[in-house]
Formats: structure tokens, C-alpha cells, sequence
């Protein structure tokens, strides 16, 4: 055991493999935050995973690759909030009806273009970045050099989150909305375009996990290869509390239980014990072992600006 | 000092009511003027056109010389006028600062706390509203979070400040410090307009106060020159109220017996205060009082829908205070609620199951957890007629039936089953005056059939014509209980509006 | 009958909108439509056999589908229905190997009434609970108990102690006590089918017949005015969690003793969300399960036919299934749609 845990190729496992689920937690906390429940954010990540290496290999660049994942990513996240915000559909299920529709749809068209043999296997990758000095510190250079971009680029997110969320005059708008969408809406807010607003970027960062899980992590697509990531950064975002800065420790733990399980594969034993805690873990959280953990308060609720 | 603020003629009509009626009202600059009127009188009304959420179907607000045409609370602000709403519209997770500078934070793209928390202080300082910018809102008292929403309106350079039953929710020393600031602002040339139904409040801090009933001004008086019992008078009319046809008051046993009772909200806020009383089979005991005394929580607590700090209850000399909600209906008590939508009906059930919402788990409609329909039809059928219910057929959903018919389900249900005790809170509202009659008689019929009525309503004609005795509650307290027959509108607006004046010495003018 | 055209029509407007829709995307890609429709449809319903399995297919997503509307009718959502049907799956696939000599109409029920419990424990005491003493939301709570309850199999059958002898990551066979037997040779179609349609009928019974399900009901549309009845609503929750629970675990057991006689590690059995899909379009009514599981059998077992024969991917059956709940939720677009319609005739009269 000793030696699983002193080889730096499982923390950088760790790493990740908690990318692509803090990424859409990060996103989930603007949107929820806004009030908006996004449990489309699975089908997201799935749709940008695809569009990202169809728009690599046609344009032979993995990061217009990037970019065509986050601008589809987008469009559908507008679709979701179109149908949530302003005509006050069920968020659960107009999230759940996004991701079926997003297997087949991912699925369909892998076939339909890319035929049956799969995505083509010299489909561009997003690079490793190897930083000069870092990467030549024992042990941790090993983790903290060499990562994919997406990777680097989540680290700063992670900040540039926080920062905007708590920080400045239009996070602190957002939050408003989604605690007291009327007491927000009497300041003068536009509570609508607000959510929009937290859904658009909810859609912008699962994109950007979906592409990494496609262009950033390997080089291809296959169907359903988002695995239940949009469901399990829910939980890493309840479990963080609703902040960028928790949700990525969330992440990391459930990122950790995965990388942990990859390495024991012999002892099935331990690994599939281990790729359940997470879930228990949350659970506990839900339900108030170690402090309450509050959602924003209008949180899922949707709302009618007066008249 | 000119005219700050002048409605002229102001006319607002919805669906089946005239809320403001040709409304006239002058309030000069640094004037406190008080608003003061029943419920259902158009005040809110009145204060949601100057405030801008309403538009108003004829007439002319002038504010500071200019007309207004108001399109949105926000142009009111920026105009200069600040209101503060009886619920607040705080955030109780953000603190002070962020919930007064929401909407319109210091400029840039950073919330830039010092400068907020500086801006605050300043005007803490000079309008003697002392506050710590940084307090999360969740943790103030109900008086700072209302000291809150003040700010909010100077931050925003309001000039006339709407204070809508800001003593609804504060303790008595959180009132007086409120004076104390309102006394400030005056001072410093700030208008103040305060709702109210407290004549002991109106008295004590107004200058001019204008009475409202039933959607028309009927009043403007400096409160120096008035008194108590003329404004009571001036707030709930002198028609002659037409008693209905009584038989003679036999009352029984007592059924109902009230002591010392003690409930308070979630906020852990007393709303009722050691209250007493006594109902007996054959009597109807009226409740009057404007909405937000304590009525909602003193009959939750009868029915064991809200748990009692202390006090008894004892219903046949039995006490229920710890009986669940259910139990007590099977001992024979009834209850109309107050929401029919919400408390009394289930929209999507149909009539018949909703004819049986108290009932379904008796023997007589049900065996072995089976609900015998062909019980349930029967009765269905039987109480849609005797209680003409319209339409007639029972498997209609109950959301499909008008509010008239709806109250009849809920009544056909609650009287329909014989009840020893029925509670009955604002059984005819928003109903017709062919239902309306109807209702009452049925109550009437109860009562001479031997059963205890409590009917809590917030119409004076209904309790003056039905009630045998009325309390009046006021702040969570009965202040007193009279007898039907000698009870006059000037007598109960006195005590519904607080004023501790003996009944005896009123004079009938 | 009005009353039944008239609940009905959205659902089936939404299905059409939604085959509209996939016949575009199917044309954008350079499909034949109507092709491939058609193949869909005798790959469903166009021999015995394909009629068989459809049925066979259905039987899980009747029983499954049972439990979530009996959740939706409670007012909640019960999204991990997965999880329950593997743990009905687990529990009904030990008893089946375990216990030699058993006569089969010992041994079948005792199968299906202990995954019963199983399903119904999972899904009422943790998420019941949860939900009812802290508030504590369903959807996610059920969601990570259906991810315990897969890695769980996944241990019992990777070297655990419900693997067979040898290398392959299955259990053993259940006994053959515990079969429920085929209908039709060479197709999947068990008797199961008939524990589906009596699932069916005895939940009609139950939501609409009993004291339970009236309360269900009662709690379901409005907790307060349940409340003000003297309702106990906590208790209500846990119940209807559990009773949701119950038949998403009996449909894992069916579908073992049936079809599969053993358990495999899969990641997912493809019914625990489809279930939900077909609950919705079902608006949550026990028999319109029946026909909307059918409905969504057909689409399952028609787009393998599909995909051989007209080669348009099977997997545009999950884009139609999207897309037909996106309409159902989203119904206030179809209301918006018809006003755009009006509006356009007001316009050509007045021209």
C-alpha cells in the first residue's frame, strides 16, 4: 500500500482524473448558484467530447477543436435555459431529457460520419504543457509538470471563479438571484438574464471537460465516454458546498478514488469498495453529517418576474 | 414648504374590486403622515402605485412638482422614493453592505467592500442608523433587518420614505427606537408615510393621518387635533348592519376552553400572548381582528398544526394540546382554513375525494386500507345536493369548480359530518352574496343544532351579524370579549386597533 | 373518452414532433427517412419473434417504470430506479444459485419477494429518509445509491464472492427452480411478461383503489393541504420511496430469472433511466406505463433491426427518446407553437 501511495504517477492520476469532474462542478456553481439546476451538464460534456474531435480532425487543430466543443457546448446550455428559465419547465427532467438525447445524438453521428471503425486516430491532441524548472522537482515535479493545457487552464479558472463568484459586482448579483430572485428583481436585477447567464457558463466549463476528456486526455471519441462525470461533479459541488474552491477539493477526492482504484487492480476487493465511498460520502454530506450543507435558496425554483 | 408629494383622484380597478377609489393625499416635506385603514381598505394598493409596481387607471401622482409616470419601482427610486415592504426583501447569506449596495454596488467591475462598508457607515452616521456593514443580515434582529431596508432607500437618495406596518414584526423597544429614528429623518426634512392600524402608534408619532376604507380617502386630520374614537369611527364606518335572524342564545356546556395560551412563529416571535376564552355548544364566538394579530397562529395551535410554547387547551374538558392533527378531527372538531387552494382542497383530486380528505380512513369508507367507492359516490352525491354544489358531477376535478363552489366542497365536508366544534376562519371570502347567505345560514343552523362555532373572520359586518360573542385580538392579546347584541363597529374599531379605552366609557354619537 | 383523448394528445404530439425531428437529422445525414422508419417497425413488431422480444424487452421497463411513476405520483423522483433493479438483480440472482431443491413455486417467489425488499430498502431507508427528516434531495440521493449498488455487483462479480469459478466476471447460473420459463422458443419472452401486467394492475389498484395510494396521491399534489388533513407527510415520502424502490428491484429480478439466469458485470442495465423516460411520457399513470414501456421496447428492439438492415445507427432511437421527453417537459413549447399557428391564420383572414 505503501508503495501505491508514494508513486507520484497516482497523484498525477489524481489529477487528471479530477479535471473533467471539476471542470462541469465549477460550471454547476454558477448555475446553481443563479438558481438554475443543470442536470444537463452530463449531456454537455458529451456533446462538446464529440464536437471537439470532429472540429480537430476537420480543421487539423486541436485547439479550433476546443473551440468548436465550447460553441456547441453553449448552444445547447442556451436551449436548457431557454426551456428552464424563461418557460419554467422541470429542470430535473428537461436535464435528463438533454442527456438522453445527447447519447444518441453523440452516438448516431459517430457513426454516421466516422463510420464504424471509430474516430480517426490521428485526430489532433490539446498538448502537455512541461513547465522548465517544476518539472525537474523530485516527486511533485513529476505531478505538478506535465499536464495537459486543460489542466493548467482549470487551475486558473478555479481562481478566476472564485474571484468572480465572491469578488466582484456581478458574482455577487448572481448569488443574489439565486437566493432571493425577488428581493434581486426589486434592486433592479434582471433575474432572467442572470440565469441565462449562470447556465451559459455551466455550459461553457462542461464543454471545456468534455473536450478534455476527448482531445485533452486521449485522442478520440467513443460512445457514452462521459460515464456519469456530469452526475458525480453535482456531487462534487454539493459536496463543496457550492463554492469553486471546494468543488475542486471534492473533485480531487473523487478523482483520487479513481486513480486509486486503476492502481490496485488486482484486489478487486479494494478498488470497487473504493470507488464507492465518494457516493457515500456525499450522501452523508446531504444529509447533514459534518454541518448542513445549504444550497442557494432558490435554488431548482423557478421564477416569474412581475409585471 | 411645498406639497412633496400629491395624489390627486387616483383610481385603481381590478377584476371584482375597486382597490382605490378617486384617493387623495398631500404630504408635505418633512412630514410624518399616516395611512391608516382596515384590511382590504387600498392602502397596500395606494403604496404600490407611488412605489411604481402598480399603474394607475385614472388620476395624477405629482411628486416634487413633477407628474409622474411611473414604469417600474426602479424609476420610483430614482426618483427619490423608498419603500419598505412588510416582508423584507433581504438576502439573509450576503451581509449588510452587499444586501444595501446590490443593484447599484460601487463602480467597477471588483465589489469594492471598503468603499461600500465607507458609503454605509456615512450614511449610518447621518441618519443615526447604526449598523456594522460586515453583519451577515441572517444574524440581525428583526428591528436591525428592517434598519437594513431604511438604508436601502437613503443609499439611494430616497426623499420619501414608505414604511408599510413596519411595527408588524418588532418587540416594543425595537418600536421605539423605529420612532426615535423616524423622529431623525423628520429632522432632517425626510417625508415619512406609515401604514398603519395601531391608533396608539398613529397617535403617538404622526403629524397628518388619513383614513382609508374601502378604497376611498375618507379622511385627512392633523393628528393633534384629533382623537382615538374618531378615527376608529372614521376607519370602520357607521353603517347599520343588518343582523340576520337569530334564534334565541341557549349556549350548553362549555367545549372549547382556552387558557393562558402562549404560540410563537418560527422566528420564535410570541404572536399570541396568554390567551383566554371559553366557547360553548349552541354559541358562535366571533374572532375579529386585522389580519397579522395572531389569529393564523392561535387557530394553527387549536388544531395542532403549530406546536404552543404553554397554555392549555381543553376540548370537553379533555386536554388536546399534544393530539395530533388528525385525532382532533375524529373527536369532532371541523375546520374550514383560511387558504381553500392550498389548506382545504387538493386541486387535482376530484370532488368526491375531496369530500372525504378527513374522513377516507373511517370504517365507513374504507376496509382493510380499501377505499369503497360505492360509499364514497353515495356520499358524494349526497352532499353536492344538499350543499347545491354546481356542477353536479362529483368526479369533476375540484380545480375545475369556481371559488364560490370550491368553499361549498370544503363546507359540505367540515359541517356535513356534524361537528361538535367547528373552527371556521374567513369562510365566505371572495364568494357571492347569494353564497355568502347560504354559508351563514348553514352556520346558524349549526349552531342551533347544539355545536360551538369559532369564526375567525376579518369582515365586521360577519361577526357582528352571526357572532353571539366577539373577541377582539390585537398584537397577539384578546383584548376584550363582548356581547353580540351591545357590540358596535365604533366599540370593536377601537379594540382592533389596539386602544385600551373602556368599553364603558364609549359614547354612541 | 373525451377525458382520455384529451390527457393523451400532448403526449402523442410530442412523440410525433420528435419523429419529425429525427427524420430531419436522419435527412441531414443522408438517410431515407421513411426507410428507415419502416424498418424500425418490422424490427419491433413484423415477425413473431420480433413481436416477442419486443414484449420481452418491455417487461422491465413496465415493472421499472411502475416504481418511478409510483415516485412521480408522490411528488418526488426517484432517478436512481438503476441501482434498486441491480440490487433486485443481485439479491434475486443469489437466491437463485444458492438454495438447491427447491420447488419452483417456492423457489421463484421467494426470489422475487426478496428482491422485492431489497429494492424497496434501498430506496426507501437511505434516500426515504434522507428526504423526509432533512430535506435531503431525492434525485441525488438515489443517483449515488444507484452507483453504490453498481459497484457493489461490480465487486461481488470481479473476484468477489458471487463470481463463478474461472475467469469471466459473471455469477453462476441460477438452478433451474428458479427459471421462469420462455414463452416462445428462440425469442426472450418469459412469463414475466404476466408478473409485468399484474404489476400493472395491482399498482392501478393500489394508487387509485386503496387508502395508500389515495394519501400518495394527497401528498403528492399538496403536501400542506395533506398536512391540514392530518396526514403524516414524512412517513408518506419514506413509503412512496420504498414502494418505488420495490418494483424497480422485482424488474431486476424478473428480467434475471427470466431472461438472463445469472448476473453479469455490466455498467448498466440500459432500463433505470429509460424506466424514467417511460413514466413521464406515461404522465405517471400505471397503465399508460404499460403502452409507453411498449412504445420504447419497440424503439429498443426495432433500432437493432434498423441498424442492420437500413444501416441508419441504432442509437438515433436515445435522440427520438430525448427528444420526445424535451417536448413533454417542455409543453408550454407546444402551446407557444400553437398560438404562432393561430396568429398566422389570424393574419391570412384578415388579408
Amino acid at each position: 500500500m505503501k508503495e501505491i501511495l508514494l508513486n507520484p504517477q497516482l497523484w498525477s492520476a489524481t489529477l487528471a482524473m479530477a479535471t473533467p469532474l471539476a471542470l462541469p462542478a465549477l460550471g454547476g456553481t454558477f448555475s446553481e448558484r443563479s438558481g438554475v439546476v443543470n442536470i444537463a451538464m452530463e449531456g454537455i460534456m458529451l456533446i462538446a467530447a464529440f464536437f471537439a474531435v470532429l472540429f480537430a480532425h476537420l480543421t487539423g487543430s486541436a485547439w479550433l477543436g476546443l473551440l468548436g466543443a465550447i460553441v456547441v457546448g453553449m448552444i445547447v446550455a442556451v436551449i436548457f435555459a431557454w426551456a428552464a428559465v424563461t418557460l419554467t419547465a422541470d429542470q430535473v427532467i428537461l436535464g435528463m431529457a438533454i442527456n438522453i438525447f445527447a447519447s444518441g445524438f453523440t452516438a448516431y453521428l459517430l457513426n454516421t460520419i466516422f463510420g464504424f471503425s471509430g474516430t480517426p486516430t490521428d485526430t489532433p491532441m490539446l498538448p502537455n504543457i512541461n513547465i522548465p524548472v517544476i518539472k525537474n522537482i523530485p516527486f511533485l515535479g513529476q505531478i505538478l509538470s506535465g499536464n495537459s493545457v486543460i489542466v493548467y487552464l482549470m487551475i486558473i479558472l478555479i481562481f478566476a471563479s472564485n474571484y468572480f463568484l465572491f469578488h466582484t459586482n456581478l458574482g455577487l448579483r448572481i448569488r443574489a438571484v439565486g437566493e432571493n430572485p425577488e428581493a434581486a428583481e426589486t434592486a433592479g436585477i434582471n433575474v432572467i438574464k442572470l440565469r441565462y447567464l449562470g447556465v451559459a457558463l455551466s455550459g461553457l466549463f462542461s464543454a471545456i471537460g468534455g473536450a478534455y476528456l476527448s482531445i485533452g486526455l486521449l485522442n478520440s471519441f467513443s460512445t457514452d465516454m462521459s460515464s456519469g462525470r456530469g452526475y458525480i461533479a453535482l456531487a462534487a459541488m454539493i459536496f463543496g458546498k457550492w463554492t469553486p474552491f471546494g468543488s475542486f477539493g471534492a473533485a480531487l477526492l473523487f478523482g483520487f478514488a479513481t486513480a486509486l482504484s486503476m492502481q490496485l487492480q488486482n484486489s478487486a476487493i479494494s478498488k470497487n469498495i473504493i470507488m464507492m465511498l465518494p457516493y457515500i460520502l456525499t450522501v452523508l454530506a446531504l444529509v447533514g453529517v459534518g454541518g448542513k450543507s445549504v444550497s442557494p435558496a432558490a435554488d431548482g425554483v423557478p421564477y416569474t418576474p412581475k409585471k | 414648504m411645498s406639497a412633496l408629494l400629491e395624489v390627486n383622484n387616483i383610481t385603481k380597478i381590478f377584476p371584482k374590486v375597486r382597490a382605490n377609489d378617486g384617493v387623495n393625499l398631500v404630504v408635505e416635506e418633512g412630514e410624518i403622515h399616516a395611512i391608516l385603514g382596515e384590511n382590504g381598505a387600498g392602502k397596500s394598493t395606494l403604496m404600490n402605485i407611488i412605489y411604481g409596481l402598480y399603474r394607475p387607471d385614472s388620476g395624477e401622482l405629482k411628486f416634487n412638482g413633477e407628474v409622474l409616470n411611473l414604469s417600474g419601482p426602479h424609476e420610483a427610486i430614482e426618483k427619490g422614493i423608498g419603500m419598505v415592504h412588510q416582508h423584507f426583501m433581504l438576502i439573509p447569506v450576503l451581509t449588510v453592505a452587499e444586501n444595501i449596495v446590490l443593484g447599484a454596488e460601487p463602480s467597477g467591475i471588483s465589489y469594492n467592500r471598503k468603499k461600500a462598508n465607507e458609503l454605509i457607515r456615512e450614511i449610518s452616521r447621518n441618519y443615526h442608523l447604526e449598523i456594522d456593514p460586515d453583519a451577515k443580515v441572517k444574524d440581525l434582529s428583526v428591528g436591525l433587518q428592517q434598519r437594513v431596508e431604511i438604508l436601502k432607500a437613503f443609499y439611494r437618495h430616497a426623499k420619501l420614505l414608505i414604511l408599510d406596518e413596519p411595527t408588524a414584526m418588532l418587540t416594543p423597544q425595537e418600536t421605539e427606537e423605529l420612532f426615535g429614528i423616524m423622529r431623525n429623518l423628520k429632522k432632517q426634512g425626510i417625508s415619512i408615510i406609515f401604514i398603519s392600524h395601531k391608533l396608539d402608534e398613529v397617535k403617538e408619532i404622526s403629524d397628518k393621518v388619513t383614513v382609508m376604507r374601502r378604497g376611498k380617502t375618507v379622511g385627512t386630520l392633523n393628528t393633534k387635533e384629533t382623537n382615538e374614537q374618531e378615527l376608529a369611527n372614521l376607519m370602520v364606518g357607521r353603517e347599520v348592519v343588518l343582523r340576520v335572524e337569530k334564534s334565541e342564545y341557549n349556549p350548553g356546556d362549555v367545549v372549547l376552553s382556552v387558557k393562558d395560551l402562549t404560540v410563537s412563529d418560527e422566528q420564535n416571535i410570541e404572536k399570541v400572548k396568554n390567551v383566554s376564552f371559553d366557547i360553548r355548544s349552541g354559541e358562535i364566538f366571533g374572532l375579529a381582528g386585522i389580519d397579522g394579530n395572531g389569529q393564523t397562529e392561535l387557530i394553527e395551535a387549536l388544531m395542532g398544526l403549530r406546536p404552543i410554547k404553554s397554555g392549555i387547551i381543553k376540548y370537553n374538558n379533555n386536554n388536546i394540546e399534544k393530539l395530533p392533527t388528525r385525532e382532533r378531527y375524529k373527536l369532532g372538531i371541523s375546520y374550514i382554513p383560511q387558504d381553500r387552494q392550498q389548506e382545504g382542497l387538493i386541486m387535482k383530486f376530484s370532488v368526491a375525494d375531496n369530500l372525504i380528505l378527513k374522513e377516507y380512513k373511517n370504517s365507513q369508507y374504507s376496509k382493510n386500507g380499501v377505499i369503497q367507492y360505492k360509499r364514497v359516490f353515495e356520499n358524494a352525491s349526497k352532499k353536492v345536493e344538499e350543499f347545491d354544489i354546481r356542477p353536479t358531477d362529483y368526479n369533476l376535478l375540484a380545480g375545475n369548480l369556481s371559488g364560490g363552489n370550491q368553499q361549498k366542497i370544503i363546507l359540505a365536508r367540515e359541517v356535513g359530518s356534524d361537528p361538535k366544534l367547528l373552527i371556521a376562519v374567513q369562510p365566505t371570502r371572495g364568494m357571492d352574496v347569494g353564497a355568502i347567505e347560504y354559508i351563514h345560514k348553514r352556520l346558524l343552523q349549526l349552531r342551533d343544532e347544539g355545536s360551538a362555532i369559532l369564526l375567525v373572520s376579518l369582515e365586521l359586518e360577519e361577526i357582528m351579524s352571526l357572532s353571539d360573542r366577539i373577541g377582539v385580538i390585537h398584537n397577539g392579546v384578546i383584548m376584550d370579549i363582548l356581547d353580540g347584541k351591545f357590540a358596535t363597529r365604533e366599540k370593536i374599531g377601537l379594540l382592533m386597533a389596539g386602544s385600551q379605552i373602556d368599553a364603558k366609557e364609549v359614547e354612541v354619537l | 373518452m373525451k377525458k382520455l383523448l384529451k390527457s393523451i394528445y400532448m403526449p402523442i404530439l410530442a412523440v410525433i414532433i420528435a419523429i419529425i425531428i429525427g427524420s430531419i437529422i436522419m435527412l441531414v445525414t443522408g438517410f431515407n427517412p421513411l426507410s428507415a422508419y419502416a424498418s424500425l417497425f418490422i424490427g419491433a413488431f413484423g415477425t413473431l419473434p420480433n413481436i416477442a422480444n419486443t414484449l420481452a424487452n418491455a417487461v422491465p421497463l413496465i415493472i421499472t417504470g411502475l416504481g418511478v411513476a409510483i415516485a412521480f405520483n408522490a411528488g418526488l423522483f426517484n432517478i436512481g430506479a438503476e441501482g434498486q433493479y441491480w440490487i433486485g438483480a443481485i439479491v434475486a440472482t443469489w437466491i437463485g444459485y444458492s438454495f438447491k431443491g427447491l420447488p419452483w413455486y417456492i423457489h421463484i417467489p421467494f426470489a422475487l419477494i426478496a428482491a422485492m425488499i431489497a429494492g424497496g430498502l434501498w430506496g426507501g431507508i437511505v434516500p426515504g429518509f434522507a428526504k423526509a427528516y432533512t430535506g435531503a434531495h431525492e434525485v441525488i440521493t438515489t443517483m449515488m445509491m444507484s452507483y453504490v449498488a453498481i459497484y457493489f455487483s461490480h465487486y461481488l462479480l470481479e473476484f468477489g464472492p458471487m463470481m463463478e469459478k474461472g475467469s469471466v466476471p459473471q455469477s453462476p447460473l441460477i438452478k433451474d427452480s428458479a427459471v421462469i420459463p420462455t414463452i416462445l422458443r428462440n425469442t426472450q419472452l418469459s412469463y414475466g411478461i404476466f408478473i409485468a401486467i399484474a404489476a400493472a394492475l395491482f399498482v392501478y389498484w393500489l394508487m387509485y383503489k386503496t387508502v395508500w395510494g389515495y394519501e400518495m396521491r394527497a401528498v403528492g399534489f399538496n403536501q400542506r393541504a395533506s398536512k391540514y388533513a392530518g396526514m403524516n407527510v414524512p412517513l408518506n415520502i419514506v413509503l412512496s420511496l420504498s414502494l418505488s424502490g420495490i418494483f424497480a428491484g422485482l424488474a431486476g429480478a424478473v428480467q434475471i430469472l427470466g431472461v438472463q439466469h445469472r448476473l453479469y458485470d455490466s455498467f448498466t442495465s440500459g432500463y433505470g433511466y429509460t424506466a424514467i423516460v417511460v413514466a413521464l411520457l406515461a404522465k405517471n399513470n400505471p397503465i399508460g406505463v404499460v403502452f409507453s414501456a411498449l412504445l420504447f421496447a419497440a424503439l429498443g428492439t426495432g433500432s437493432q433491426y434498423m441498424q442492420l438492415n437500413a444501416q441508419v445507427p441504432g442509437q438515433l432511437a436515445d435522440v427520438i427518446t430525448g427528444l420526445i421527453i424535451f417536448f413533454v417537459a417542455a409543453d408550454k413549447i407546444i402551446e407557444v407553437l400553437k398560438s404562432m399557428f393561430k396568429k398566422q391564420k389570424k393574419e391570412e383572414l384578415a388579408s
